[in-house]
Order: C-alpha cells, then sequence, then structure tokens
C-alpha cells in the first residue's frame, strides 16, 4: 500500500507555529518520523493562515529534502504555490490535488506533463460531490479522459472518492467503497485509487476517530484501495492496514507478519 | 509481437562465502535463464559433499569414484576441488552422531581447521542431524573457522539461537532450514534477523520432507520464494540451497537401478531445482558435476 504522511500541514499548530517561526527541526522530526513509521511519501500543505504561501511552500519542501529525498505531494489548492513545489521536488512528485473542474483539469494536468508528476484527481466538481457513486463514476471518467488527453499514463492517476465525515453524511462511506471497486474498469492499465482517510473521522469525538479511521481503511483495501493520506504515527491503524493487506494476500503470512512488513 | 519483460522490484541479496577464494551468490534481478528477464550476475554454484566419516549407507556406483579419499575427508576434499572442479566443499560431520562415532567437538574442529588449509575453495559445514549435539559441534567449529566465511547450518525454527550467535560472533553466513512450508521459512529469516544477524548472510534451504512430499513440493515452494523475494518481500529475498546428492542418492531407484540411473536421477533434481531459482546445489557423483555445470553454461547462453 502507498502510504502519504499527513502530519506536515499548516492545519496542526505544531506546523503552523513551525513555519511561522522557520523553526526546522520541528519539519524535520515531523518528516523523519513519517519516514521511520513506513511513509511512502510525505503530504505537504503550508495550512490556510499563511501570509506568504508560496514562499511557505518552497521553505517547507526544502527544509524536509534537507532530512530526505522522499516522495512529496504538494497539496494546495493555489496554482502558483503548485508549481513551486512541484518544481524544488527531487523525487518524483505528486500533485494533491486536481478535480474534475475542467479548468482544474487544464491548469494541474498541463503542470503534471511538464513536471512528470503523478495526479490525484478527486471526484467533485464545481457543483460539489456526488451523493452517490455513480455520480463520482461520471467525474473519474472525465478525470481518466483528461489523463488521455494530456498525455500522462493513467496508471499515475490517483482517483480520490471524497470520503466524507461519517457524523455528518453517513450514506457517503458505501458509494465511496463501490466507487474505489468500479474504478478499476474505467481504463487499462487502471487507475489509482487513494483516499484522504482522516476526513471520515472529522468531527467525531477524539475517542472515536482512530477506531474509524482503521476501520475504514481495512473495508477500503478489501475493495482494492492503492493508497491512503493518513496518519503514518498511528500504530494501531498501520496495523490494521498491515493486516488487511495481508488477508488480501498482498504480503505471504507468517507469525510475525507486522513486524516483517516494518523490516521492509 | 512485442516481448513482454517482466520488470521486478527487489533484487535477490548477494552473499559471499569463503575468505581464500570467496564467490558470489545471489543477486539476481529476475528469474533465472529466461532470456531478457534474467540479469543474474552470479551463476549458480555446485558444491560437493565431504563427509568426515566414510559413508556406509552411499551405493558402490557412488563410492568408486572416490576410492581411498572416502575415509580421509581432507584428501576427499583435495579430490572434488581439484579433480572435480567443485565451486564449494560441503563438510557434512556424520561422524559426531551419537549414533555413528560420536566423535567429539574437538575431533570435527581439527577435520574442518585441516581441510581448510588444504583446498582454497569455500565451505559450507553441516552437522550430523542430532540437534543437540549440532548445538555443541557447530558453536565449537564455527568459532575455529573464525574469519573463513563459511556457510554453517543447518538451523532451524525449533533450534536455531546457538548455530546464529555462533555464525554472528564468528562471521559466517548461515542455512535457514523450513519443512516445504513458505510461512516458517519467512518465519525462520525474521527471528534469525531478530538476533541482530544480517539478512544478507541467509541462505535459504527448503527441506525436501518424507513420506510422499518430493521434488515437486520443493520446487513450487522455492518458485514461490524467489518470486516474493523479487516482489519486494525482504524476509524472502535470499539465495537458496538444495542438498541435491542427499535427496537422490537416497532412493530405491538410485541405489538399486542401472549403473546410471542414480547419475540421472541426481541431473534431472538439479535441473529442476536450477530453473526454480537455486543458487547453491549440492550434489555426489562428479558425472552429475559435470552434467549440471554443462547444463548452467548452457541454459546460461
Amino acid at each position: 500500500m502507498f502510504i502519504i504522511g499527513e502530519r506536515i500541514n499548516g492545519m496542526f499548530k505544531d506546523v503552523a507555529k513551525a513555519i511561522k517561526e522557520k523553526d526546522k527541526a520541528v519539519i524535520h522530526t515531523l518528516a523523519l518520523k513519517q519516514v521511520s513509521c513506513k511513509a511512502s511519501a510525505l503530504d505537504v500543505n503550508v495550512g490556510p493562515a499563511s501570509a506568504n504561501p508560496k514562499e511557505a511552500m518552497e521553505w517547507l519542501v526544502k527544509t524536509i529534502q534537507e532530512v530526505t529525498d522522499i516522495t512529496l505531494a504538494i497539496d494546495t489548492t493555489k496554482q502558483d504555490v503548485m508549481e513551486t513545489g512541484l518544481s524544488l521536488c527531487k523525487a518524483k512528485p505528486i500533485i494533491n490535488s486536481a478535480n474534475a473542474n475542467e479548468e482544474k483539469i487544464k491548469n494541474l494536468f498541463s503542470l503534471a506533463k511538464k513536471y512528470n508528476a503523478s495526479v490525484i484527481g478527486l471526484t467533485m466538481d464545481k457543483v460539489g460531490i456526488p451523493k452517490d457513486s455513480e455520480g463520482r463514476m461520471e467525474l473519474a471518467m472525465k478525470l481518466v479522459a483528461a489523463c488521455v488527453e494530456y498525455g500522462i499514463d493513467t496508471s499515475e492517476l490517483y482517483l480520490d472518492a471524497v470520503i466524507l465525515p461519517v457524523n455528518v453524511a453517513q450514506p457517503h462511506a458505501k458509494e465511496v467503497l463501490k466507487t474505489i471497486r468500479d474504478s478499476k474498469m474505467l481504463a487499462d492499465p487502471a487507475p489509482k485509487t487513494v483516499l484522504g482517510l482522516s476526513n471520515v473521522s472529522q468531527g467525531s469525538p477524539s475517542q472515536s476517530k482512530s477506531l474509524i479511521n482503521r476501520t475504514f481503511l481495512a473495508m477500503a483495501i478489501s475493495s482494492g484501495l492503492d493508497a491512503a493520506i493518513m496518519d503514518v504515527t498511528d500504530r494501531e491503524l498501520m496495523d490494521s492496514m498491515i493486516t488487511a493487506e495481508l488477508l488480501m494476500e498482498k504480503q505471504l503470512y507468517c507469525d510475525s507478519y507486522l513486524e516483517a512488513y516494518r523490516k521492509k | 509481437m512485442e516481448r513482454l519483460i517482466e520488470k521486478w522490484q527487489d533484487k535477490i541479496s548477494e552473499v559471499v562465502i569463503g575468505a581464500k577464494k570467496p564467490i558470489t551468490i545471489g543477486g539476481e534481478t529476475g528469474i533465472y535463464f529466461i532470456d531478457g528477464e534474467d540479469k543474474c550476475p552470479n551463476p549458480p554454484r555446485v558444491a560437493m559433499e565431504v563427509w568426515d566419516m566414510e559413508p556406509e549407507a552411499w551405493p558402490e556406483v557412488l563410492k568408486t569414484n572416490f576410492g581411498n579419499a572416502l575415509k580421509d575427508p581432507v584428501e576427499w576434499a583435495k579430490l572434488c576441488a581439484d579433480k572435480f572442479s567443485a565451486d564449494l566443499i560441503c563438510l557434512r560431520l556424520a561422524s559426531t552422531h551419537p549414533d555413528t562415532k560420536n566423535a567429539s567437538s574437538q575431533e570435527a574442529g581439527k577435520t574442518l581447521e585441516k581441510i581448510l588449509k588444504a583446498v582454497s575453495v569455500p565451505l559450507i559445514v553441516i552437522g550430523s542431524s542430532a540437534p543437540e549435539k549440532d548445538n555443541e559441534v557447530m558453536a565449537h567449529c564455527a568459532n575455529a573457522a573464525k574469519g573463513e566465511n563459511c556457510l554453517f547450518g543447518i538451523a532451524t525454527q525449533d533450534n536455531y539461537k546457538t548455530l546464529t550467535a555462533a555464525c554472528l560472533s564468528s562471521g559466517h553466513s548461515i542455512i535457514s532450514e523450513a519443512p516445504i512450508d513458505i510461512n516458517i521459512a519467512k518465519q525462520l529469516n525474521i527471528l534469525i534477523c531478530d538476533m541482530q544477524f544480517s539478512a544478507d548472510k541467509i541462505v535459504i534451504h527448503h527441506a525436501t520432507g518424507a513420506l510422499g512430499y518430493g521434488l515437486e513440493y520443493t520446487y513450487s515452494i522455492m518458485e514461490r520464494t524467489r518470486l516474493a523475494g523479487l516482489s519486494g518481500d525482504r524476509m524472502l529475498s535470499m539465495p537458496m540451497i538444495n542438498f541435491v546428492g542427499q535427496e537422490a542418492w537416497r532412493t530405491k531407484e538410485a541405489k538399486t537401478g542401472q549403473k546410471d540411473t542414480g547419475i540421472l536421477w541426481e541431473v534431472a533434481t538439479a535441473t529442476a531445482y536450477l530453473n526454480s531459482g537455486a543458487d547453491i546445489l549440492v550434489m555426489n557423483h562428479p558425472k552429475a558435476v559435470e552434467q549440471i555445470n554443462k547444463a548452467i553454461k548452457a541454459l546460461k547462453g
């Protein structure tokens, strides 16, 4: 499973403070911690409160790359901030994210081509997030078509069926799972699937959050999920992920399978 | 039509054996002998078995190749290395078994030291399959061969700690054995690595069990192991060894068949293992060794 560590995000107070005070140590620690917890990539988001997001993105990417050359997922809605981030990445980067809105497709798929980046494509557009899987699939198809149009391999597209918090949008979870299953049939090679996992437990009591996250992750893995943006430092969540993958025969069983995964 | 060449994400670890003339095994980045996919930097190697006592159960057709050398392990080793061009010598310390001569660790250690002096090819050292005695003998022998970078065996899930510790402190590599069970093979490698032993010094042996399980089971487990290793399973991405001679010459057909039956049996077994990813073949009959070396050369192209 491809795991994108979610922790370097200006929405978290410690990261916002580190960006403001240019405190490299905080970012270094967060980056290395996530790498040691087996993140495959790190999400990089300057947060909503940043006064100069472009400068903040540049500082964050450079600071992270002082300690690791891991893949980075540049996470921003602003085109110029995205380009700044992508231009600095040492490893093949990930765009987080495009959606099925035509203008977004044009802007971000051009960047993906220019910087040889993978793209996370959200199944939403100007109207919003469809309520069922059929609506999501329609937008997923647009994103797959965009790959063909811009000459990007469909296996470089990570379709994100956009999970909403279960406390306010309970019917969405099963629609997202169906979308994950169905989207494999959209192209050959099949697009990959990703989830912004923590969103599912947003607003739920803190003692339930981790449980909701790991339960949904296991369900999504059984539906064929390829990647997740999640809290890689949550050990129980990682254990659930490893176990779900084991049961899906992605890893060969042995008694110490959790340890075996972490030795990889 | 375009040929599809599989690209694997990982490679098999390389294990170096020996000190005087070290050889490297493993390092495969694809399946052996598939044109275009196989970029195996180190070809499979053939080891010949040498016992520290005359193997009474061996049939005459096998014994006759070694003559009086069967009574002297040093001569026997020299014969295999010099005349029969063995890449490695596999010393089996059969005399230490309580049911044979019950030779002491010290005696076994002396034999090992003499052979190390007499030949320059790398050594594989295995015990007598008496677990308790083996622990004592192998710990002593590992220390006696310190710095010689041998391959010691055989660690099993029930009995791996003493041998692992001995190899760790004397700098040898280790054979980890599971009874035709890929899950146990993986688990044992984890257990050995948990003792701070390097995964790059482990060679896997999938034992061929008794009572009806045979070559075809081992063959398919070896294939699965190699595919898992190449697919990124670090606890299975090790080179593999097979004790071909031991398996072939204990069959009724090899022992009692026509003159060449045993040789053919050994060659057929070894060829199958070669194609399922074997890195070291431990063999007995010089003619079988000659044939299999030809096969390796021909398959490599």
